[in-house]
């Protein structure tokens, strides 16, 4: 047993009051979750303190909130390591400015509802207006070509547990949460609902596999959209891992030769790609010229859409040199990229050319979260 | 007033399958459910789904192990039907788009499970009932304009004509607290157990008998609710569940002295024996000390391969290293019996029909029995899909040749009369719901568990009609109308505490020993006597008994060993 407060961010809708902050002190063992925490609040001291909740383990998705700022479950976040991070994390969220109260006690654990989603009352979400509303958005159900077989569809096993990670989101809607893009553009279809898409895109028994890539490449809040942030991988309490099937969804795209979207996504992968086969490095004005202008060596083909997207991408650049992001003028010329140190780009195009060589998909199903160090005395076995 | 042909209650594996079943047959469906469809406990079955689909296998092999594993107790009739549409219905979610772990030849392959006299579990790695429920909301999805989806509506009560028909519910939408009389031809419960009546449990938060009370109290006939299924493993305290699959992989079960003890339990299945016959087995080493201080002992997987742990158990892993601290793959994890699933509930027949005109009942919420003593592992999702199927295309015909009853809205009146009075009790006017509730859990899973007698059932008994009369005067804090969780807590309160009176009165009642109900003052199982279901129905003080015959088909009841 130890003692823990949580400061919670509360919402009586019926009030008439906005949100506020309140302190629970809760007593229990360092191994039992935050939401256990809540619940004992809510049990002891105040039955209005409200939380969706179900199987307190992880596998029904309810309780999504912010921990310390971290997007994630409730369920499965233990209020001792809770209490660690709270004890590093000083500020209560982003956005709020007034600092916490730093006396000598260890810091409260710090408790919100979920960002990206509206709040209907203390830590319960609207998640219909946005999450289910964007998961209804990718056409959620297989489109299979024809009548069914009389038996099972035969696929290639490796297929199912490929896509078997994405079957293994529960609609927390934490992803969503955390997701930096969508905070910026609230259109944004977003980690949870494109991880879904996958699920149909990878899936062999779904003959609209085109459809949807063209139908997710053009639309300007689609596949292009991610800025590959990784806030969704850390947030999944699943590792479903949504970036990885949103770099999947565009890796098919351009496989099935989904191009010319209007969001110069498939050009943007191919200057990206193509630098960084030729010179092992990222030359950031050549990449903005290729993205919007690519094809003939370096310069500017004066098409429309090229003149309006780097028009368009002005502004990007401003800020970068104001914000110190682009510090080197040289950077600014395409073409003109200082050499890396030490032949550091030779050794990038050898990784390029091997990965090339040798893809994997990497999929939690096949070779476990985390690397498997094998213990000394064991062979260490070729994953497949 | 919302007005639909089906109305189903309850949207897991059973509610939505029914849902689109009866849409299948061109009627008007609604789908009710205190939360979010995919948030239903159906969700928590990892192991797989039970089917003879195998040109080896047979469905008569599928159905003597489950009246086996029932010890007699199931209705041989249902169990029949069950095992023979099995095939079908996988291949039917196969079609559907779950994704289903396939054999190097990319078709449909198998893992081996408790009580199973072949390899016939098909699953996805272990999380089966999550994939097979997010496979039909993706169907209900699609199918929105048959199927109206109520997320988030709670059911206080059950509304019936002046014919003693069921036709309609009493709702509160949770998210604004206005109340609402839905009226249908038919309502389908598919609200799911009750094991939120025993603490701790594997099962979910929702788990709190709500199908089983509202059809108690209009009449509804109850049955072999003194059968609730302890689970071999699950995680000491905190009650989560570690999937049967894990056995089914190869894990063996060891007591603190590091013996393999089953060997002396069920000698050739070992560690696949049924449910209760593992469960005992592990009760008796921890009640004679060779458990572990914490009143365990241990599962060991790490004598299944680790590419073979990460493909098929890895929500284990999640489980083990999150809420245990413990890498299953290279050392055993502690495990004890605890409370999983009720075999007993709504007395219903092949069909899903209850004894009640227009009201059906399909999963765990219902008992038709094909489990009848003791579930085996990976029969439950497959009870759920083909009852609930069953029910659908039923209540969609009961409502194609029936006019609409007007239920009278004094039940509504009703029904907002009790909720003003819950809200109205002062703080401080009784006991806290929450504390009712754990001392409600506590008691029976101190005496109406694995190991039960006279003396203990009578003492649970007792509590429970103490704590009816708490919870008359137990007080909430909230008293809004927007998500007041609080209020429905006291309505669940009073649904488990039904649940739990039942329970406690049929397993007074079997004065014997079969499956799940393990009586230590009647260790012997007593075909002459106890050959037979009882059945509960609401009489003016409290469950009143009677017996119903057990159907029996091609299978004489056997010594039951494994």
């Amino acid at each position: 047993m130890a003692a823990y407060t949580l400061k919670v961010r509360r919402f009586q809708p019926e009030t008439g009051e906005g949100p506020y902050w309140e302190e629970f002190d809760v007593d229990l063992d360092p191994s039992l979750s935050v939401l256990d925490g809540l619940l004992q609040a809510r049990d002891r001291d105040d039955g209005s303190l409200s939380v969706r909740c179900s199987c307190r383990a992880a596998i029904c998705g309810s309780c999504g909130m912010k921990i310390n700022g971290q997007s994630g479950l409730g369920c499965k976040t233990q209020i001792g390591e809770a209490q660690e991070k709270a004890d590093k994390f000083s500020h209560a969220s982003s956005g709020e400015e007034e600092a916490l109260p730093t006396g000598d006690g260890p810091a409260p654990i710090v408790v919100e509802p979920m960002g990206n989603q509206p709040v209907i009352k203390d830590l319960i979400t609207d998640m219909e207006s946005t999450h289910w509303a964007k998961i209804r958005r990718v056409t959620p159900w297989l489109l299979p070509h024809g009548d069914p077989p009389e038996r099972e569809y035969v696929v290639e096993p490796e297929s199912m547990i490929d896509i078997t990670q994405s079957m293994a989101c529960i609609q927390c809607g934490a992803c969503v949460s955390s997701c930096l893009s969508m905070e910026v553009d609230p259109d944004f279809i977003g980690p949870a609902a494109l991880a879904k898409a996958y699920r149909f895109v990878g899936d062999p028994r779904d003959a609209e596999t085109k459809e949807r890539l063209h139908d997710l490449a053009f639309d300007p809040h689609g596949i292009y959209d991610c800025t590959h942030c990784f806030s969704c991988i850390d947030a999944c309490p699943k590792g479903v891992a949504p970036m990885d099937q949103i770099m999947r969804l565009r890796r098919r795209a351009i496989e099935e030769g989904v191009e010319g979207d209007p969001n110069n996504g498939a050009n943007h992968v191919h200057a990206f790609t193509k630098m960084i086969e030729k010179k092992g490095t990222n030359d950031e004005a050549l990449l903005i010229q290729e993205t919007y202008a690519p094809g003939i060596k370096g310069k500017l083909k004066p098409t429309k859409s090229a003149i309006k997207g780097l028009v368009n991408s002005l502004p990007t650049v401003l800020r970068a040199i104001k914000t110190g992001k682009a510090r080197s003028l040289p950077k600014l010329i395409p073409g003109v990229h200082p050499k890396l140190p030490d032949g550091a780009q030779d050794e990038v195009k050898a990784i390029y050319a091997h990965a090339e060589d040798h893809r994997e998909e990497f999929n939690i199903y096949i070779s476990g979260e985390e690397d498997v160090v094998p213990e000394p005395d064991e062979t260490v076995e070729e994953e497949a | 007033m919302p007005t639909h042909d089906v109305l189903v209650i309850g949207a897991g594996l059973a509610g939505q399958r029914a849902a689109l079943a009866a849409a299948e047959q061109g009627v008007s469906v609604g789908i009710l459910s205190k939360v979010h469809p995919v948030r239903s406990h159906s969700n928590a079955a990892q192991g797989g789904i039970n089917a003879a689909l195998n040109p080896e296998d047979s469905w008569e092999s599928h159905a003597y192990d489950t009246v086996k594993g029932s010890d007699y107790l199931g209705d041989q009739d249902a169990i029949e039907i069950m095992c023979r549409e099995a095939p079908e219905e996988i291949l039917h979610l196969e079609h559907l788009g779950v994704t289903f772990h396939r054999n190097e030849e990319g078709k449909l392959g198998t893992r081996a499970f408790g009580g199973a006299s072949a390899a016939r579990t098909y699953y996805v790695a272990d999380i089966t009932g999550q994939a097979i429920m997010h496979v039909l909301y993706e169907q209900l999805m699609k199918h929105s304009e048959s199927v109206a989806r109520y997320e988030e509506w709670f059911c206080t009560a059950l509304a019936m004509d002046e014919e003693g028909e069921c036709c309609g519910v009493v709702t509160r939408n949770i998210a604004d607290g206005s109340m609402e009389l839905f009226r249908a031809k038919a309502v389908i419960l598919a609200s799911g157990g009750n094991g939120q009546v025993w603490k701790p449990t594997t099962n979910a938060l929702i788990c709190t008998g709500d199908g089983i009370g509202m059809a108690y109290r209009v009449g509804a006939k109850l049955m072999d609710m003194e059968m609730i299924q302890y689970h071999p493993t699950t995680l000491a305290g905190k009650g989560f569940l570690i999937t049967e699959g894990a056995r089914g992989e190869g894990a063996h079960l060891l007591n603190a002295k590091g013996e393999r003890f089953m060997e002396r339990y069920a000698p050739n299945k070992m560690e696949l024996a049924s449910r209760d016959v593992v469960s005992r087995a592990e009760q008796t080493e921890i009640d004679e000390g060779r458990g572990f201080p914490d009143g365990t002992v241990a599962l060991d997987i790490t004598v299944v391969p680790k590419k073979r742990i990460h493909e098929a158990l890895r929500e284990i892993v999640l489980v083990g290293r999150d809420f245990a601290g413990v890498d299953i793959t290279r050392e055993p994890i502690h495990i004890k019996p605890g409370n999983h699933y009720t075999m007993g509930g709504v007395k219903t027949d092949v069909d899903g029909r209850t004894d009640i005109p227009g009201l059906y009942a399909a999963g765990e919420v219902a008992c038709v029995s094909v489990h009848g003593g003791n579930r085996l592992g990976a029969n439950s999702l497959l009870d759920t899909l083909i009852f609930g199927r069953r029910s659908g295309v039923d209540a969609a015909a009961r409502a194609k040749r029936m006019d609409v009853s007007r239920p009278s809205r004094g039940v509504l009146e009703t029904e907002e009369t009790a909720i003003a009075a819950i809200s109205s009790r002062e703080k401080g006017s009784g006991r806290r719901v929450s504390e009712i509730k754990l001392e409600l859990g506590t008691t029976m899973d101190a005496k109406v568990a694995v190991f039960r007698d006279e003396a203990g059932i009578q003492e649970a008994l007792e509590t429970v009609r103490r704590l009816k009369e708490e919870a008359e005067t137990a007080y909430i804090d909230d008293k809004g109308s927007i998500f007041n969780q609080d209020l429905l807590g006291a309505i669940e309160l009073s649904y488990m505490l039904d649940n739990a009176e039942c329970s406690c009165v049929a397993a007074l009642e079997r004065r014997e020993s079969r499956g799940a109900q393990y009586r230590t003052d009647f260790p012997e199982r007593n075909d002459d006597e106890w050959l037979k279901h009882i059945d509960l129905q609401l009489g003016d003080d409290g469950p009143e008994i009677s017996y119903s015959e057990v159907t029996i088909t091609q299978w004489e009841p056997e010594e039951r060993t494994y």
